[in-house]
């Protein structure tokens, strides 16, 4: 008895290595595929760790000047010191600054008032107008900011008859990101969304095909029970997503000095859990649909999108409105993320990621669970 | 001569074919074939899977392009007028390629009209068929809910809706029983009646035996061409199946 | 006459389609609904975390101040650096404000005084701006103080340059008056470029493109067909966006919605062309997934639509320069939110016209109706 079920055991095992080499050689046959799906977490973190840039330099103004003595002047220049600003254009009239703006050409106006040294000097005021390009919030808010801040740096030094009295000096010290690169923020994003496209999307994808070919059916009526068959599916997209977690953490580290500050071990742990929650999604999305483009529309349009959107990744969780927090705390990327950020960027230990470490497996369990379900019922 | 002109053809021939050629890489699909296929003939291209078939017939439809060699088709070379020749063809293609989201009327519907089939008589010409092929109660139905047998049929009717002077069929009765093969290739000798030549390519012996003349490929070449009388008579044997096997011994490609 | 026929065929197709229709619908609402909501950089609510060693009326006052501002939320008061820095390791705080012990001493009577602030800059913008405002209420603050600690008539002199800030087009910088616009093209985009892309895709897959190509119809009619329903519904999908602007926020263009129409047709003629070039190299699905997807992500997200194109390198510039989304949400957001006259549309209008014009002729001249 007992030799029969080892038996049993053993070609249950060889059916499904058999069925998941036949698995690594249909992705593998496919060159273009491999090749981008290679090298897509290196341009994605290229692209978001160095060109989608939330900081923001080199912004084009242009002056309005009409005094042009040497206060505005020095100010003009200590404007342009810090590479924050460009000068692009000087301006003739005060009326040149909405054609500027319509063209886009500049996102702030800078308009000093008349004979500005001169009523300083007499009558002890004089006005700076920084006008900004709204339409564009986040620029015009940090541009005029920093504007404000370097014009009034300038103010104190302008006073230098004498010491200021009575002066507030703040020191600023940032903690863990010493040279404010953003590119931290972006990595476990990348990580999230690409564990994501590979696990859920594309198994879905493959899983539907074999659906829309009809050798599904084929494949149902082998020795080998479905459970195993959609399993068999889903290994070599485990072992890719490995393969690509690992190609984003070395190059994070070694190239964009990224910090992996906090425990490998459980990093890897928690990416097995993400990974698993992943696949399992997939699967779920390929017991609702018949089609390989319903599959890729749900989930290109039902995960990635509010993935990028809602996770963290992209936009911070804390601005956003209370009910789509709601939202964003049922995608298991946001969770991901979040204990992504806590161990490699800021080196906490395990103990920090206990609830996001808990509501992933959580969400893994009864994905699982569902897919199962459903999946019974497809067969029946 | 203009790219519409027709090359005027020896009696009566439809397709003629010289030293054709396709060569994939280093790999020769199809080996220097040579043939000529008369009007109204039932033509049968046999072989092995791998043997350069579909190949073949790919190119005479124009949807491959030859390595080397000609051939005309209804008078028009392959290799330089092709869309003329897809106006006055037919195909069905292995794999089957209907609309399976599309219901039946709609699918004869498209390529009627792709063809040139007047509009007005789309519509009468459909339900005669229909009725011709006892599918009228299905006219409404998505093609992906028909048995494989009667999407078979639909295809090739479909591949003649607008009377081609030849129609190519690319194994066209794969997956059935032997009787709905047999009432396929009444639809065959149907169209063969009405002066519609026939090319088709099979992998059943059993079928070479209804063709007029069938040529035999092995790895790329023609290893034999005749009528299957003749052929059995040439290599003594019973059927086709042993003309084949006599001729398969020396070949080394099997898909 | 034979466009007429294939036509008929692709809206049957798209139309019984179980997924798209609804999919087409319901996802521009999502998107606009949403993500405006989620998509957001404004920096506001954070949480402060304060350690005041001096316990002084004037430090008191300067928390106070702090807290009265509206951008920070007391989170906690620490007795130390290190309660505060554990604070923030908690994620309860996302910056410090240090005041030193002799605070109030140190300023009246060396009358220099210093603070600390301390962001967690793990958050690039959320450390900068953070840091920013607070530094700023504590200038305000000082203002106030040296004001009341001097004699009158006393305010040193040149202390009157007044510095304001104007926001033109958009002067309570609601964000979403910036994202609007930008996922309206990007719908756009999905809608007319890739979604045929994954369509003729299909049909490679299906094996049904093989009987289109041994009819006679020509290259172009089949091209032409494919797209048109998505053109249609790219039409009606933008219109659909202008009525949720109005309505959910209140948005309605500054300039002329006409010129919003001309330049989406160019869009749609270039985009479309774009999504017919990766049709004709992709051959399974899988394949147009993955070049679909680094296409959206290097057009879209390196159009400006998120973060702005100024503040990219030099090579990342170049990139959005052969981007059409960057030159259609430029226009947009002009239109909708300045009002733009023709002279400023001139120069993306050319760039949409040659993109049309190269995409379409690449996607001709690759298509294969033999191979």
């Amino acid at each position: 008895m007992e030799n029969q079920k080892l038996l049993k055991a053993r070609e249950n095992w060889t059916f499904f290595m058999a069925f998941v080499r036949k698995e690594f050689h249909h992705i593998f046959r496919d060159k273009t595929s491999i090749l981008i799906l290679l090298v897509m977490p290196i341009l994605m973190l290229v692209l978001f760790g160095y060109a989608l840039n939330t900081e923001v330099k080199n912004s084009k103004i242009a002056v309005y000047d009409p005094s042009r003595d040497e206060v505005t002047r020095a100010m003009v220049e200590k404007l342009l010191i810090n590479n924050y600003f460009i000068l692009h254009k000087v301006l003739n009239s005060a009326s040149e600054a909405e054609k500027a703006f319509q063209s886009g050409e500049v996102s702030m106006v800078i308009v000093f008032s008349d004979h500005f040294y001169e009523n300083l000097l007499h009558g002890g005021y004089a006005q700076i107008q920084l006008l900004a390009d709204g339409s564009d919030p986040n620029t015009a808010n940090i541009i005029t900011s920093y504007a404000t801040n370097i014009l009034s740096g300038y103010q104190m030094e302008l006073m230098k008859t004498g010491k200021i009295p009575y002066l507030i000096k703040p020191e600023i010290k940032l903690l863990y990101n010493p040279s404010m690169v953003a590119a931290y923020n972006f990595v476990p994003g990348v990580m999230g969304m690409i564990l994501l496209l590979i696990c859920a999307m594309m198994t879905s994808v493959s899983i539907t095909r074999e659906k829309e070919r009809g050798t599904m059916e084929v494949l149902l009526v082998s020795p080998m029970k479905p459970l195993y068959v959609i399993l068999s599916k889903a290994v070599p997209y485990f072992f890719l997503s490995l393969v690509n977690l690992a190609t984003i953490l070395l190059i994070a580290y070694f190239i964009m000095h990224v910090p992996i500050a906090g425990s490998l071990f459980w990093l890897i742990m928690i990416s097995l859990v993400y990974i698993f929650v992943c696949l399992t999604l997939g699967l779920l999305i390929s017991t609702m649909v018949e089609t390989q483009m319903a599959a890729l529309i749900i989930s290109a349009m039902g995960l990635m999108m509010p993935v990028m959107l809602m996770s963290g990744m992209m936009f911070p969780i804390e601005n956003m409105p209370v009910y789509i927090r709601w939202i964003s705390d049922v995608i298991p990327a946001r969770w991901y993320i979040e204990a992504i950020r806590k161990l490699m960027i800021m080196g906490l230990s395990f103990s920090a990621i206990i609830q996001e470490l808990s509501v992933l497996v959580g969400m893994g369990i009864v994905l699982i669970v569902i897919s199962l379900r459903k999946f019974k019922i497809r067969l029946e | 001569m203009s790219k519409r002109d027709p090359i005027i053809m020896p009696d009566d021939t439809v397709i003629l074919a010289k030293d054709l050629t396709k060569m994939y890489g280093e790999f020769t699909a199809v080996d220097h074939i040579s043939f000529d296929i008369k009007k109204g003939e039932i033509f049968g291209f046999l072989g092995a899977n791998g043997a350069g078939k579909t190949t073949a017939m790919r190119m005479l439809c124009g949807l491959s392009k030859s390595t080397s060699g000609q051939a005309w088709v209804a008078g028009y070379d392959i290799n330089h007028q092709s869309e003329q020749i897809k106006k006055r063809i037919g195909y069905m293609s292995q794999k089957f390629a209907l609309y399976e989201d599309l219901q039946v009327w709609e699918n004869i519907r498209l390529y009627a009209g792709i063809y040139g089939v007047p509009e007005r008589e789309i519509g009468t010409k459909t339900d005669e068929l229909l009725h011709r092929l006892g599918f009228e109660s299905e006219k409404f139905t998505l093609v992906k809910s028909l048995p494989l047998g009667w999407k078979q049929k639909l295809s090739f009717s479909v591949a003649i809706f607008h009377d081609p002077s030849i129609v190519f069929l690319d194994e066209p009765t794969g997956g059935v029983d032997p009787a709905t093969r047999r009432q396929f290739w009444e639809l065959i000798y149907q169209a063969a009646d009405r002066g519609i030549t026939v090319f088709v390519t099979t992998h059943y012996m059993d079928e070479a035996e209804y063709c007029d003349r069938v040529c035999i490929m092995v790895d790329g070449r023609i290893d034999a061409l005749d009528s299957p009388g003749n052929l059995k008579k040439t290599y003594g044997a019973k059927n086709m199946d042993e003309v084949f096997h006599q001729l398969a011994r020396g070949a080394r490609r099997k898909a | 006459m034979i466009l007429k026929y294939l036509v008929e065929k692709e809206f049957k197709q798209l139309l019984r389609n179980p997924i798209i229709p609804k999919f087409i619908f319901v996802f521009p609402f999502f998107m606009l609904l949403l993500l405006p909501q989620a998509a957001n950089f404004e920096v506001k609510d954070l949480e402060l975390c304060v350690v005041d060693n001096n316990h002084s009326p004037y430090s008191e006052r300067l928390v106070h101040q702090v807290t009265a501002s509206g951008y920070f939320h007391l989170s906690k008061v620490a007795g130390t650096y290190q309660e505060a820095l554990a604070s923030v390791n908690a994620y309860e705080s996302d910056i410090i404000l240090m005041i030193p012990p002799h605070f109030e001493q140190d300023l009246i009577r060396e009358q220099e005084a210093k603070v600390m602030i301390i962001p967690n800059a793990v958050n690039g913008i959320k450390g900068g701006l953070g840091s920013a405002y607070l530094a700023s209420i504590v200038g305000d603050f000082n203002r106030d103080i040296r004001a009341e600690l001097l004699p009158a008539g006393q305010t040193p002199k040149l202390s009157g340059i007044d510095v304001t800030r104007i926001f033109k087009f958009n002067p309570k910088l609601t964000y979403k008056y910036f994202m609007v616009p930008a996922i309206m093209v990007m719908l756009l985009a999905l809608i007319t470029g890739f979604l045929p892309a994954f369509n003729i895709v299909a049909e490679k897959e299906a094996g049904t493109i093989e009987q289109l190509n041994v009819t006679p119809a020509s290259k172009f009619n089949l091209i032409i067909a494919k797209l048109i329903p998505f053109w249609t519904i790219g039409f009606i999908v933008l219109n659909i966006c202008f009525g949720v602007a109005w309505l959910f926020y209140g948005m309605l263009p500054v300039g002329s919605v006409l010129t919003i129409y001309l330049f989406a047709l160019v869009f749609v003629l270039a985009f479309s062309g774009l999504g017919l070039v990766i049709s004709n190299y992709a051959n399974t699905i899988q394949q147009a997934v993955f070049i679909i997807f680094f296409c959206i992500i290097t057009f879209i997200f390196m159009s400006g639509m998120y973060t702005p194109v100024d503040n990219m390198p030099h090579w990342a510039q170049l990139i959005s320069d052969i981007s059409p989304l960057k030159y259609f949400i430029q226009v947009m957001r002009l239109v909708y939110l300045k009002g733009s006259a023709t002279a400023e549309l001139l120069q993306p209008m050319l760039a949409l016209l040659s993109f049309a014009l190269i995409f379409n002729t690449w996607a001709v001249l690759s298509y294969r109706k033999s191979n």
